[in-house]
């Protein structure tokens, strides 16, 4: 995989399925590779890396300002806003903040160019290294409405230090994932042996699917009793990249905010296997779908 | 004085509407002519902010008081900025809301919800 650069996404219908696990692992046993926390509303991938040398930014979007002076009320703007962020009450414009999806249509729209723009300031990213790892992780304002700018931003770290990008998705299947997901080249769907395990791995499949994605499932948590999420991937035909068992070790490790490749000789082979299975399925797509 | 409630249908025997934002309809009912027309809530398509658009279509309906059994803030925001009042409705019967309305039973809606933003609920 020498020079071609790669990102994968690591998704899951819910929390607590362990996408950070897989993600925070993948990416270090990757070696010089990109770990991107999308995770914007709760990151913890940094709790792992422990990054150093951090630097910040803030992430603003921006937001209509009247002039109350030139505005006439011709409401062109609240016509135009699909959102519906704008209202023309008294003969005064109310803008919602948190509803405005910063599209900028409004001052363009604005005959009497009463409308201008301002930053607000709605999270911040964070740019660190943890060994040989670049650790970007997004962490959004309390109170925002939407990550999705926030995610725009850090995913333009993806390969600008190395060629594997490894892309921690929020949990679900909402627009924050697809925008976590849209520029990916493989998907790694992280699924746990319940039923409810079972519906969030179709919620996610189904996201994969209609996004036209290469993908596989790793099993999380896995018992000995029956696993419905392992069914429901030899019923569906889906590739199971890897196995994870449920494991007092692989617990304790992960408690303790602790990178399980780098505690365990058992844990470094079984993601250095799982890498290399990503790594075959990545090659053989852009062989098949070049 | 005109009131708006929002209803289900286009009759004044439909029941009064759970969601404010998302009603298909709006009563408007004018208490001195006992006059009423129907119009369409144009807000309850949207994407986002229904109740936004909603409160936009009544405020600029004129109307004087808002019947509904519950609002989200964002609407509230709008139609206290327009100086409406909001009562609280005692049941899904139209006409029951509007008598109780005109006999000053129906007590002010002081219980503003975050907003359901397509998210369902009660």
């Amino acid at each position: 995989m020498e020079g071609t650069k790669i990102k994968i996404a690591v998704l899951s219908g819910k929390g607590g399925t362990g996408k950070t696990l897989v993600a925070v692992n993948l990416a270090a046993i990757a070696k010089n590779s990109v770990y991107i926390d999308c995770d914007v509303e709760e990151p913890n991938g940094h709790l792992f890396f422990k990054p150093e040398q951090l630097k910040r930014h803030d992430i603003s979007v921006k937001i209509p300002v009247v002039d109350e002076k030139l505005c006439t009320g011709c409401r062109s703007c609240v016509a135009f806003c699909k959102f519906n962020a704008l209202a023309y009450i008294n003969h005064k414009l109310m803008v919602f903040d948190e509803i405005c999806h910063s599209c900028g249509g409004c001052s363009l729209f604005c005959p009497e160019k009463a409308l201008s723009e301002r930053e607000k300031v709605i999270g911040v990213v964070q740019n660190g290294k943890s060994e040989d790892v670049r650790v970007i992780s997004g962490i959004m304002n309390v109170g925002e409405t939407s990550g999705v700018p926030i995610i725009k931003e850090i995913l333009k770290y993806a390969n600008e230090y190395q060629d594997i990008t490894v892309i921690d998705c929020p949990p679900g299947s909402a627009c924050t994932v697809m925008e976590s997901i849209k520029d990916a080249d493989y998907c790694i769907l992280v699924a746990e042996p319940t039923l409810f395990g079972v519906h969030n791995l179709n919620m996610v499949h189904d996201l994969v699917t209609l996004f036209n994605k290469p993908y596989g499932v790793v099993l999380n948590k896995c018992v000995q009793s029956e696993n419905p999420a392992e069914t429901y991937c030899t019923e569906k035909n889906i590739n199971v990249l890897g196995k994870i068992l449920f494991d007092n070790e692989l617990g304790t490790i992960n408690s303790n905010g602790l990178i399980a490749i780098r505690q365990s000789d058992k844990y470094f082979d079984v993601f250095n296997q799982l890498l290399h299975k990503v790594s075959e399925e990545v090659q053989h797509e852009t062989v098949v779908n070049p | 004085m005109k009131i708006v409630m929002p209803v289900d249908d286009k009759t004044m025997e439909t029941s009064v509407c759970q969601s404010f934002g998302r009603t298909p309809y709006f009563l408007i009912y004018e208490t001195e002519t006992k006059e009423h027309t129907f119009i369409d809530n144009s807000g309850a398509a949207s994407q986002g902010g229904a109740g936004i658009k909603a409160a936009q279509v009544i405020v600029d309906q004129k109307a004087e008081v808002l019947l509904t059994p519950r609002c989200g803030e964002n609407a509230a925001e709008v139609i206290k900025a327009a100086n409406i009042s909001i009562y609280k409705t005692m049941n899904q019967s139209v006409q029951n809301n509007i008598n109780a309305y005109n006999t000053g039973t129906l007590p002010l809606l002081t219980e503003i919800h975050a907003g359901f933003h397509n998210h369902g609920g009660n």
